[in-house]
């Protein structure tokens, strides 16, 4: 009830009702888009945007940048945590 | 599935565990000390932690406490007891998410209600049941609307729609609940220990950042708003020791890419349409807290199932023998609860805790070592026997 579930939102059913379909994990639903529409996201604009969907409301629109940042940072720290063992490692051929 | 899969890759879980680890020497921490506690107040998170294991690539000077956030899970027995007489009324279909078919209430769940003949509907969404009222003319459909900020925009826009569409036979039984009060109680109490706390990602994504600020600004504790994939948890643990390293306590937003700053205008815009605060709500296990639940406003009570069915607000103690209000902060775990795993199970709840799968009692019972749990409590008992008589 509580999580939300990707969507990507794949056509517009009704403007005045603000219903739309969305893929939700190969499901298609109707889906309310009330909550990320505005003057700059016209219902129309909508089509092919990823959406948090939640008890068929589409909550938030979802920010590829942001996910990316995320993404990045947490590739970052892999890579780090990668050099780390490799020196770890390194010490420990030197020191047999 | 995008945006989820690249949220649970091990390698990155490593590479954070290995940053907590990291911070130990910064933060001070002596072995054998009492570890940092960070609760995770939503239920959801709860249930990620125990899914993917968190808890176990965690080093033993952390400790996540399972917090309040479970809407399903603080629902009080008179709620309950309310839900199903509603729905043994003959001309009823009773709608719900299906989270809350299997919560007892004094005499019956919805399920046994379910079962004994009254017509109990599970919906996926709030507008499934207004379209249930829009076929079934002649009966009167009921929404039991329950959770907290998250959940409230889709009823709010519901009843809105049904009032525009003149839909007279759906109402919304109202049983939402606010988050910042709540946190406020756990922060109150005066056994609480908790050193910093992880915010609920979705409920952020309708109220945005600030309503947090008290928490860092008056209790001065760090908050980190999360999201649910076992990496953005492992994230902001470390975000929050991060911040007790550096000693700062700050607000920060750990799930960026669906919590804008200031949430969402239009769904705050729909729940101040639709609800108002209540003096007081009844939680199981937490007792009455103030402002910590809304109501329909008067414009609507066209919509509201308490005033078209004069459902009267019953008082129903929680069964003495549980303990989840120390639990829920965190002053006893799960398995200490006299109770757990005997005369409380997923199967026959007796407290809060153990009824959905995202009560921190339900989730130590699923994924956790019975015996073991249970045979270290029996140690706990007879440790406290002894300083007793000592």
């Amino acid at each position: 009830m509580c999580l939300g579930i990707p969507g990507q939102i794949i056509e517009i059913i009704d403007e005045k009702l603000m219903q739309a379909k969305v893929d939700v994990a190969g499901i298609k639903r109707p889906v309310n888009i009330e909550c990320i529409v505005d003057e700059q996201h016209p219902p129309q604009k909508c089509i092919g945007d990823w959406v948090l969907v939640h008890v068929g409301f589409a909550m938030s629109r979802i920010d590829a940048d942001e996910a990316q940042r995320t993404l990045d940072l947490l590739q970052e720290l892999e890579e780090y945590q990668e050099e780390v063992e490799a020196i770890k490692s390194s010490q420990k051929e030197l020191e047999t | 599935m995008k945006y989820v899969d690249e949220f649970r890759d091990p390698a990155k879980a490593k590479a954070l565990i290995s940053q907590i680890n990291g911070l130990k020497e910064k933060l001070g921490i002596k072995d054998g000390a009492m570890p940092i506690q960070l609760m995770e107040f939503c239920g959801g998170h709860t249930h990620t932690i125990f899914r993917y294991g968190i808890e176990p690539m965690l080093p033993d000077w952390v400790e996540m406490i399972h917090g309040p956030g479970c809407p399903v899970c603080v629902l009080p027995m008179g709620r309950v007891d309310n839900c199903v007489e509603l729905a043994e009324r003959p001309e009823v279909i009773f709608t719900t998410f299906g989270d809350a078919m299997r919560v007892p209430g004094s005499k019956k769940s919805l399920l046994q209600a379910k079962a004994d003949g009254a017509d109990v509907r599970m919906t996926y969404s709030p507008m499934d049941a207004l379209e249930l009222a829009k076929r079934n003319p002649m009966r009167e459909v009921i929404f039991f609307g329950l959770g907290f900020e998250t959940t409230m925009p889709s009823t709010a826009l519901t009843v809105i729609q049904a009032k525009n569409q003149g839909i007279k036979n759906f109402s919304l039984f109202c049983n939402h609940i606010t988050t910042v009060p709540t946190i406020k109680a756990v922060l109150d109490s005066p056994d609480m220990r908790i050193d910093g706390f992880l915010a609920p990602g979705h409920v952020s994504m309708v109220v945005g950042e600030r309503p947090f600020d008290f928490i860092a600004d008056v209790y001065h504790k760090p908050i980190v708003i999360t999201g649910f994939e076992p990496l953005d948890i492992l994230q902001s643990i470390w975000m929050v020791l991060s911040q007790l390293a550096e000693k700062r306590c700050t607000v920060e937003n750990q799930y960026a890419r669906i919590v804008p700053p200031n949430g969402n205008p239009a769904a705050l815009n729909a729940m101040a349409k639709v609800f108002e605060l209540r003096e007081f709500f009844e939680w199981r296990g937490l007792g009455s807290i103030d402002h910590s639940g809304v109501k329909m406003r008067e414009e609507y009570q066209d919509f509201d199932a308490e005033v078209k069915f004069a459902v009267p607000l019953l008082k129903i103690a929680d069964p003495k023998s549980c303990q989840c209000g120390e639990v829920v902060k965190g002053v006893l775990r799960p398995w200490e609860c006299k109770i757990f795993g005997g005369a409380c199970t997923p199967e026959t709840p007796m407290g809060a805790l153990m009824v959905s799968s995202e009560g921190a009692c339900a989730a130590y019972y699923s994924f956790g070592d019975i015996p073991q749990l249970l045979a270290k409590r029996e140690q706990q008992i007879k440790i406290n026997i002894k300083d007793k008589s000592a």
